[in-house]
């Protein structure tokens, strides 16, 4: 006689306890992580070598690297003196749970204040995939177009920080930041927001000293 | 194409709760999915049918409930699907709009005998 069994289980309830694990690993060596998620070419990786700089002797970062294949970005964050791991991940289109656990452990968690998660150039895939990090943050970029929140709604969702990179273009990219701005307040109300430019410079201090500011939570007692 | 992973997912927890239950196949499995989660019903039925193959789920019916993007205006309470490139409220033209439903994904039942 058949049955009928009642579930309701989220999908990906083995990656958000495997996330769990991830979390409170982080938490025990007194790490943030960070999740970084942005389309290919918004500056992920920019936006972590100008993060080093501005953070030097305030905050030691490390970086996990995800990527379909090649090791580029972390050669560049090796060049620039970060602890860095990459994960290849063979074709796949988002970094889960399981990779990152592999990942984390190649690094010295305990000489480090921040981990940076470098997921998959991806606005679609890495959105439901939990890594066990403290903080998600995406990275729209001026080109890319003021449409996006629209197009691509569920990447703004569950984000604690948006960065709107390469505000430089302004002058020459027909982008309408109002329009912009409406979308991403309806998907994630008061979402702190940075318009900077990882080429000039410009903004990227406030971006810092946000993430300097959640570092000393996430040192403080009362945050754990 | 993270609908293999997702895929993937289903077919492990239809086979926990078939194994729990003692039942020897799984029939049938009812998604809920949100439009903003992203899925394509035709990529997991694709890779349903190359990863359930020789499991006790082998055969079974994937039945997908689609929820398409709701908002709720929180001027005057309207819930709306917005349109493509426009979150603003069809009522009230207010743009203080939060998201109602949309964001589902899960395994609601399965069928076994």
């Amino acid at each position: 006689m058949p049955a009928r069994i009642q579930i309701v289980e989220n999908i990906l309830s083995a990656n958000d306890e495997l996330a769990a694990r991830n979390r409170a690993a982080f938490d025990r060596a007194g790490v943030l992580a960070l999740n970084l998620m942005a389309s290919p070419g918004a500056g992920k990786t920019s936006l972590i070598l100008r993060t080093l700089e501005a953070l030097r002797g305030r905050v030691r970062l490390g970086v996990i690297e995800g990527d379909l294949a090649s090791s580029i970005d972390t050669d560049r964050a090796r060049a620039a003196g970060i602890p860095a791991f990459q994960i290849n991940t063979g074709g796949q289109c988002h970094l889960d749970a399981v990779m990152v656990q592999a990942a984390m452990h190649e690094l010295p968690l305990a000489q480090l204040d921040v981990v940076i998660i470098e997921n998959v150039g991806n606005l679609v895939c890495p959105i439901e995939f939990r890594l066990g990090s403290h903080l998600s943050v995406l990275i729209a970029s001026i080109p890319e177009g003021d449409d996006k929140p629209y197009k691509y709604p569920s990447a703004y969702r569950g984000v604690q920080a948006l960065v709107v990179n390469k505000v430089d273009l302004l002058p020459y990219v027909p982008f309408r930041m109002d329009y912009f701005r409406e979308g991403v307040e309806a998907l994630n109300p008061g979402l702190v927001t940075f318009p900077l430019s990882c080429r000039t410079g410009e903004g990227l201090a406030a971006w810092a000293d946000w993430l300097v500011a959640r570092v000393t939570e996430n040192r403080s007692p009362a945050a754990h | 194409m993270h609908e293999l992973s997702v895929t993937q997912s289903v077919l492990d927890i239809a086979l926990t709760h078939a194994e729990r239950a003692g039942a020897k196949r799984v029939l049938a499995i009812d998604l809920v999915i949100g439009d903003l989660a992203s899925i394509l019903d035709d990529s997991v039925q694709f890779y349903w049918e190359m990863i359930a193959k020789g499991t006790p789920a082998e055969g079974a019916t994937l039945r997908f409930t689609r929820l398409p993007l709701e908002l709720r205006c929180t001027d005057c309470g309207r819930i709306f699907s917005p349109g493509a490139d426009n979150f603003s409220c069809p009522a009230c033209n207010s743009s203080r709009v939060r998201v109602n439903q949309g964001e589902e994904l899960r395994v609601e039942s399965i069928e076994v005998e």
